[in-house]
């Protein structure tokens, strides 16, 4: 019984959350705003999906999976560097280059010019058998 | 009590789908769209995985995974394309 309210309990928040992080996205005004309703709230809400998912195997049926948690894992991961990319691409087709500041480096952002390798180049070891 | 929970989250879930449908119809940009595509991607894995727990099942969870890497893969493609006009330089 007090596993079938708490896995009750994830499963309603996990689908409050993702109900939000959609309801989000049509909401919020502006693309940079529009990031963060499916990056944090939807994202949550799958986790709390995922997790009632692994109480109910290990609680109900008896047996651990641990698939889950690599779902979860791989979602955790992926869901900052998708809003990342989604953010380079909205400043690349809407702002204008002139819009941004300055970067205070030798070199551009990096959305308009490939950055160097390192800042401070370090000079080549010398080799062995070679004559100094 | 747990198979009316899962149907109030496959419910949640479903109708954010809709959203992020109507969000990629009336999107203004193709930022915008990306996105709604990538939260639809989230929300069908949540969807998946809370149809196997209702069938009791784990069969789901390698649909799942794939769609989730499928889903990441295609979002990071789409942007390198736009971003660069190339995506595997």
């Amino acid at each position: 019984m007090l596993s079938d309210i708490l896995i009750s309990v994830f499963l309603v928040i996990g689908g409050l959350f993702g109900l939000v992080g959609s309801f989000g996205l049509l909401k919020l005004k502006d693309t940079m705003q529009r990031l963060h309703a499916p990056t944090k709230a939807t994202t949550l809400g799958v986790g709390g999906v995922l997790v009632a998912s692994m109480l109910y195997f290990l609680l109900v049926k008896g047996m651990f999976s641990f698939h889950e948690l690599m779902i979860t894992l791989f979602l955790f991961l992926t869901a900052p560097i998708t809003a990342h990319f989604l953010a380079q691409t909205h400043i690349s087709m809407r702002l204008d280059r002139s819009d941004l500041p300055k970067s205070e480096r030798s070199h551009d952002w990096s959305l308009y010019e490939d950055p160097p390798a390192t800042d401070k180049p370090t000079p080549p070891p010398a080799r062995a058998g070679e004559p100094h | 009590m747990i198979t009316y929970a899962l149907i109030f989250a496959m419910g949640c879930f479903g109708l954010g789908l809709l959203m992020n449908l109507w969000l990629i119809i009336h999107g203004p940009g193709r930022a915008d769209r990306v996105l709604a595509l990538d939260t639809m991607v989230i929300n069908m894995i949540a969807l998946l995985i809370l149809y196997g727990t209702l069938e009791g099942t784990g069969v789901y969870y390698e649909a799942a995974m794939l769609i989730a890497m499928v889903g990441f893969v295609s979002t990071v493609a789409y942007c390198r394309f736009v971003l660069r006009g190339d995506i595997i330089e």
